[in-house]
């Protein structure tokens, strides 16, 4: 592709921007009139700020999965949800257990990182069954062919859970430790959203670092850039493949129990919104690109939290806050008109794509 | 041969067929069709109800309601056996559709009972009243089901349940005079329930003299609530409002705490999350707030048999509070099909509009909730609607409070 040269304007273009230029005008004229009429004090921003910070970094983390897949395999692994669901859902038991025993108010730190653990490694194991089951023989198929295997691979998880746990939702026990507000000089955040923005910062960090640094990690890029030639300078293919799916797996279950610490409910269906957030936030940060989904996560939790009230208080719309996901959708709009690959989305090579 | 004669013979046969006619019993005539139930044959009654996800205590609840009714009738009705078939509304518009069109599909159903949710029913009703399937609503308390505008393909609609018109006034009323708060805000989830119960609240608070700060709406399936909640704490409301079914208002409750400014406000929920599996989704958070649910302690005589039966047949308490109503729904429905239904020998035809018009014709018919009595856009219920408050023990112990906080009567 001549990258140089400037493309013609075809009139598709002339109407999205056109399009984009409204949403523009719309959020800052929303905005600006939100902070005119000041119902909201700075606390309150840095309040919706902290919110925003910390979904949006369980989502960031859900969308190391989806990013990480496809920058491999270049399908969307639908079934990602479900591996978010199956940890925590599973390591709740381990929870509940240490909760009645009393283990988990004498040694929380031990315990949490027990139910991390259980989580973790569930959630990548039924991310390797799903690899190894699911997608591998279909691997040479056309890509409709797996796509449509994910979905139904997800409906598959979703109910054998659900047969597995019942269909009523289960309650994580609240651990004492993490209740109430803390003050980091003048801003009031609450202990359990410090870990989760801390605990996700510190997980996307490592596996950055991770695909940066390690042998491991640069295989797992040569096989993402390109397989032929990866397998032919010595590098296992489908176990870097399989190494993948694992990875976003562990995140996912994580990420799983930082949601659970948060929201404190877990069922068989709760997978479903996160991850398609969490997919959005893999678009939107660029698909296949790990910093990229991390800035995509967050972005989306942040314009959830404060976009209702900034853009649409001003508007004089009521209830904004029903609105919130079509704020987070017209914000995916807005980044791909203007930059189809996403906010970090590396051009596509030719072959890539 | 004369034309008398001819005339004579004419007579005499048209006569003799006409009484042939009356020997073998033409079936009833009905405007929209009548269902044939020949000997042995089952009376095929279906309810549409949410059995399954995250709402399924209640229609679990009202589908037990349902059956000890059955049971209490010996499992038969005019010599036939009652057969009761389900689906799941799934507590939205989408599975209502799909529940009601499948039972409308079937010619054997006579009668519906459901839904749980008004707004399955919003789209449910009328596709089964179109195939002239009348159905009874045990839980639908959206007062737009039964409003004089709703249109005629909700001919077929009556409820037992009581009209959030008497539910959201209760609310208000308790508030201001019980409570004696000036401020509110109100939450709801974009269901026709939620959204038609805060309006009525809203409603007769500001006429009661209270004010609302302001009215806002989250998705169903929204877990952080923080930001809404940041945004309502912004005028700071003495008292919030949320009408919501249990997933959401267990989030909401369990974050408003978690949100500055809003730890000593008033919370009250509605009959939608006035349920065991909501304190399981709220926790200790829930103790202390409020609930508006038909009053146990009103209801018939009855109701404590009612209990005895519920508590030997599926071994615990009723899980959600319209059990009772389930029960009165399959009441009304029997009551009018003994008295539509015409048995010609062993045959029974059950004419589907002279059963719509029966059900309505309910009239003091003495149910476990009170005395059934239906207006003419199918309202049945004798509504006592009264104020729960949360104990640490019950929300410990998984179960309904067991006596009401207040009364409005």
């Amino acid at each position: 592709m001549a990258r140089l040269t400037r493309r013609k304007l075809t009139p598709t273009d002339i109407v999205m921007w056109t399009i984009g230029a409204i949403l523009i005008a719309l959020i800052l004229w929303g905005s600006i009139a939100t902070l005119a009429r000041g119902a909201y004090s700075l606390d309150h921003w840095i309040d919706f700020t902290i919110f925003g910070l910390a979904q949006g970094s369980i989502y960031a983390l859900i969308a190391m999965g989806y990013t990480m897949v496809y920058g491999v395999l270049r399908m969307i692994n639908f079934a990602h949800s479900e591996v978010f669901m199956s940890g925590p859902y599973t390591a709740y038991y381990v929870a509940a257990y240490f909760y009645r025993s009393g283990l988990l108010e004498a040694h929380p730190v031990l315990s949490m990182t027990m139910v991390f653990l259980v989580s973790m490694a569930v959630s990548t194991l039924i991310a390797y069954l799903l690899e190894m089951i699911a997608y591998r023989p279909l691997r040479s198929a056309p890509r409709l062919v797996p796509l449509i295997t994910a979905i139904g691979a997800s409906f598959f998880l979703q109910y054998v859970f659900r047969g597995l746990y019942g269909s009523g939702f289960q309650a994580y026990p609240v651990i004492r430790a993490l209740e109430g507000p803390m003050y980091i000089g003048p801003v009031r955040i609450l202990k359990f959203q410090l870990l989760v923005i801390f605990a996700a910062a510190l997980l996307m960090i490592a596996l950055y670092q991770f695909t940066q640094r390690t042998r491991l990690g640069r295989a797992l890029r040569s096989v993402s850039e390109d397989k032929e030639a990866a397998a032919l300078m010595g590098v296992d293919v489908d176990r870097m493949i399989s190494m993948t799916f694992m990875i976003g797996g562990a995140a996912a279950g994580a990420a799983g129990v930082l949601y659970a610490i948060m929201f404190k409910q877990v069922h068989f269906f709760m997978g479903f919104i996160p991850g398609l957030k969490a997919f959005t936030a893999a678009v939107l940060g660029g698909i296949g690109n790990i910093p990229g989904a991390m800035l995509g996560g967050i972005f989306l939790g942040l314009v959830e939290s404060i976009g209702p009230s900034l853009f649409l208080d001003g508007l004089g719309i009521t209830a904004p806050y029903q609105l919130k996901d079509a704020i987070a959708f017209t914000m995916l709009v807005l980044v791909l008109i203007f930059r189809p690959t996403g906010i970090l989305g590396e051009r596509l090579a030719v072959k890539k794509a | 041969m004369t034309r008398r004669f001819a005339l004579v013979v004419a007579l005499v046969v048209l006569a003799g067929f006409t009484l042939a006619g009356f020997a073998q019993a033409a079936p009833p005539k009905d405007p929209i069709g009548v269902v044939t139930i020949k000997k042995g044959q089952p009376i095929h009654i279906a309810y549409w109800m949410v059995v399954a996800g995250p709402d399924a205590s209640l229609g679990t609840d009202t589908k037990r309601g349902v059956e000890i009714a059955i049971q209490d009738k010996g499992g038969k009705l005019l010599g036939h056996p009652i057969k009761l078939s389900g689906q799941d509304e799934g507590c939205n518009a989408e599975g209502g559709q799909a529940a009601a069109t499948k039972i409308a599909s079937d010619p054997t159903v006579v009668a519906a009972i459901g839904s749980n949710c008004s707004s399955a029913a919003r789209p449910g009703a009328p596709i089964l009243w179109k195939a002239g399937i009348p159905t009874v609503s045990p839980s639908n308390t959206a007062p737009y089901l039964t409003d004089p505008k709703r249109g005629p393909e909700y001919d077929g609609y009556l409820r037992t349940a009581h009209n959030d018109k008497v539910q959201g006034a209760v609310a208000a009323q308790f508030a201001i005079k019980k409570l004696g708060v000036k401020t509110a805000a109100t939450i709801h989830d974009g269901s026709v329930y939620a959204e038609q119960l805060q309006a009525v609240f809203a409603e007769e608070f500001k006429k009661l003299g209270g004010t609302i700060t302001s009215q806002e709406a989250v998705a169903p399936t929204d877990t952080d609530m923080r930001p809404v909640l940041t945004k309502i704490a912004t005028q700071k409301p003495q008292f919030i409002y949320y009408p919501i079914f249990i997933a959401a208002a267990g989030h909401i409750t369990r974050q408003v705490k978690e949100v500055a400014g809003l730890e000593k406000t008033y919370l009250m929920s509605a009959d939608g999350s006035f349920s065991p599996d909501f304190y399981k989704a709220a926790g200790e958070a829930a103790v202390g707030m409020f609930h508006s649910s038909p009053d146990f302690s009103a209801f018939a005589a009855g109701y404590k048999g009612f209990l005895e039966k519920h508590q030997k047949k599926y071994g615990e308490k009723p899980i959600a509070p319209f059990h009772a109503h389930g029960y009165d729904a399959a009441l009304m429905v029997f009551h009018a099909i003994e008295k539509a239904a015409v048995k010609e020998g062993d045959t029974l035809y059950i004419p589907r509009k002279a059963l719509r018009d029966a059900l309505y014709a309910t009239q003091g018919l003495k149910g476990l909730t009170g005395t059934l009595t239906c207006d003419s856009y199918g309202d049945c219920a004798d509504p006592r609607i009264a104020v729960y408050q949360q104990t640490p023990e019950n929300i410990k112990k998984l179960v309904n409070p067991e006596s009401p906080f207040w009364k409005p009567y």
